[in-house]
């Protein structure tokens, strides 16, 4: 039950010239309030021992995913879909304020939620990943580390699973004499849909995109909208303990489209570039 | 309202809740508590505080700490849940205390703990949002200075159809779930989730009609506390 104690800290000086920036509309680092910061997403950078991989910096926000695809037992509630599961990690690399240990709570709603944006959307086609009924399929573990944070890791942690996701492949298989052969080929993963989250956040009467750590630290509300090709909302989160008017979240659901669409076009070239 | 009028596996109107019901004061111990029945849901939420801060170094010079636990019994599942804390038990603690918190009048209380333990006792579908409505009414019956309540509703897609209040059945089969926390009087949405799929008009729709549930909810947690407080079974309150 642990109330976060270890915070962030923005000195006095920042915190008045992020307010006084986002009362003219501005941010301190020269965005406009519905810009991205750059996004780079570069795709197999660990070649040699994962299915697939990424590594997506948001400005200064950097995280590496990689996939692997592995065989197991079904569940016996599900015995004919293969599993899929997304963890993130925060690295103590990443920030003075993370120590190792377990996950705090914050750690586990971010892969929680990164989680929930890949599986609600159906990105995977879990039946196709059953190789025998009710005796093996493929798990597709997708691992995120955060290698510096710099705020909205939601957003960077669902682009570096969902590219190397894009990357990764399995092996092909055939069933001869009821028999699984797992052959040395390849094929690539089953993928039906390109989920895209965007993240925004409320300091003062303002809505941001994209918050760095310390407009993070400041927002007292944030909240993540995740959808699809078409144009599906398939998972959302609000974070932070403030709250967003009805208006606020219709207007966040018309830009959380437009600003997807921008950014699966970047997935989509940097996966085509890269395979 | 949809105009293909599905029938809904529990035979409700798409706009229709479940049984509600919440009764406030239910723990002689706590300092405020209430127990709610949400269809199968029963939950009880007690509040302990503003208490001294333990351990001390969470404690903050101008304002009070919020805990809170949401934890489900052994018992309250289909097959039992294992007793260990897990990390959907985590994720929703945290989101219900962010929540409640906006509601809270935490500069009024320095140097303290307000501590909030929701505890499962039977689970159904949209327990997190029973959990809020029985949790903000024990922190009124707790006395503790409050902004207002806060409510909260799901509404979700079931057979293509939005309907309000997604029960466990329905969630299994249904499309979407979108539990809503809102503070009523100042139209503050505090808790926000989704999963499913839905359209650019079932979300606006989905929003609406979450929004019909908090309004009669927060009816129903007015009319408990009036019931403990006033001994008025109408729900009256004196203003």
């Amino acid at each position: 039950m642990p109330a976060v104690k270890k915070h962030r800290i923005v000195d006095s000086i920042t915190r008045e010239s992020i307010m006084s920036n986002l009362a003219n509309s501005t941010r301190l680092d020269k965005r406009g309030l519905l810009d991205y910061r750059n996004i780079e997403i570069e795709t197999n950078i660990l070649k040699d021992k994962t299915n697939g991989s990424a590594r997506v910096r948001i400005g200064e926000s950097e995280v590496w995913a990689g996939v692997k695809v592995e065989t197991a037992h079904p569940f016996p509630d599900t015995p004919a879909e293969g599993v899929m599961t997304c963890n993130a990690e925060m690295l103590p690399i990443s920030s003075q304020y993370i120590e190792p240990g377990p996950p705090d709570e914050n750690t586990i709603e971010l892969s929680r939620v990164s989680d929930r944006g890949i599986r609600e959307s159906g990105m995977i086609n879990i039946k196709e990943l059953c190789i025998k009924e009710g005796e093996l399929v493929y798990s597709v573990y997708i691992d995120v580390a955060v290698i510096n944070e710099d705020g909205n890791l939601f957003d960077a942690v669902s682009y570096a699973g969902t590219t190397a996701l894009l990357m990764a492949d399995m092996n092909k298989f055939t069933i001869e004499d009821d028999k699984v052969k797992i052959l040395d080929e390849r094929q690539p993963l089953p993928i039906k849909s390109l989920p895209v989250s965007t993240t925004f956040a409320k300091i003062g009467d303002k809505i941001i995109i994209d918050p760095n750590a310390d407009e993070q630290e400041m927002a007292t509300a944030r909240l993540t909208l995740v959808t699809d090709e078409n144009g599906k909302y398939v998972s959302a989160q609000k974070g932070k303990p403030g709250g967003f008017t009805f208006d606020e979240l219709k207007e966040i659901s018309v830009i959380s489209k437009e600003k997807g669409e921008e950014i699966r076009a970047k997935i989509r070239k940097a996966v085509d570039s890269g395979s | 309202m949809s105009k293909n009028n599905i029938e809904r596996i529990s035979g409700r109107a798409p706009d229709e809740l479940r049984n509600v019901s919440i009764k406030a004061g239910v723990i002689k111990n706590a300092d405020g508590s209430a127990l709610i029945e949400f269809g199968k849901n029963k939950i009880m939420a007690a509040v302990f505080g503003p208490k001294e801060v333990h351990p001390k170094h969470m404690m903050v010079s101008d304002r009070a700490i919020i805990k809170c636990r949401y934890h489900m019994m052994p018992f309250s599942t289909d097959t039992r849940k294992r007793p260990n804390i897990s990390r959907r038990e985590i994720e929703i603690s945290k989101v219900i205390r962010e929540a409640l918190q906006p509601a809270i009048i935490m500069e009024d209380y320095p140097r303290t703990a307000i501590e909030i333990y929701i505890e499962i006792l039977q689970s159904d579908g949209g327990s997190r949002c029973a959990a809020i409505n029985a949790a903000s009414t024990a922190l009124a019956d707790a006395g503790i200075n409050m902004r207002d309540l806060v409510t909260a509703c799901a509404a979700g897609k079931v057979n293509g159809q939005v309907v309000l209040d997604v029960d466990d059945t329905e969630d299994k089969t249904g499309e979407a779930d979108m539990p809503i926390a809102l503070l009523p009087n100042t139209g503050l949405i505090t808790l926000f989730q989704l999963d499913g799929n839905l359209s650019k008009e079932e979300f606006d729709e989905a929003l609406e009609l979450a929004k019909t549930g908090c309004d009669k909810l927060y009816k129903l947690q007015r009319d408990a506390l009036s019931e403990k407080y006033f001994d008025n079974k109408n729900g009256k309150t004196e203003e």
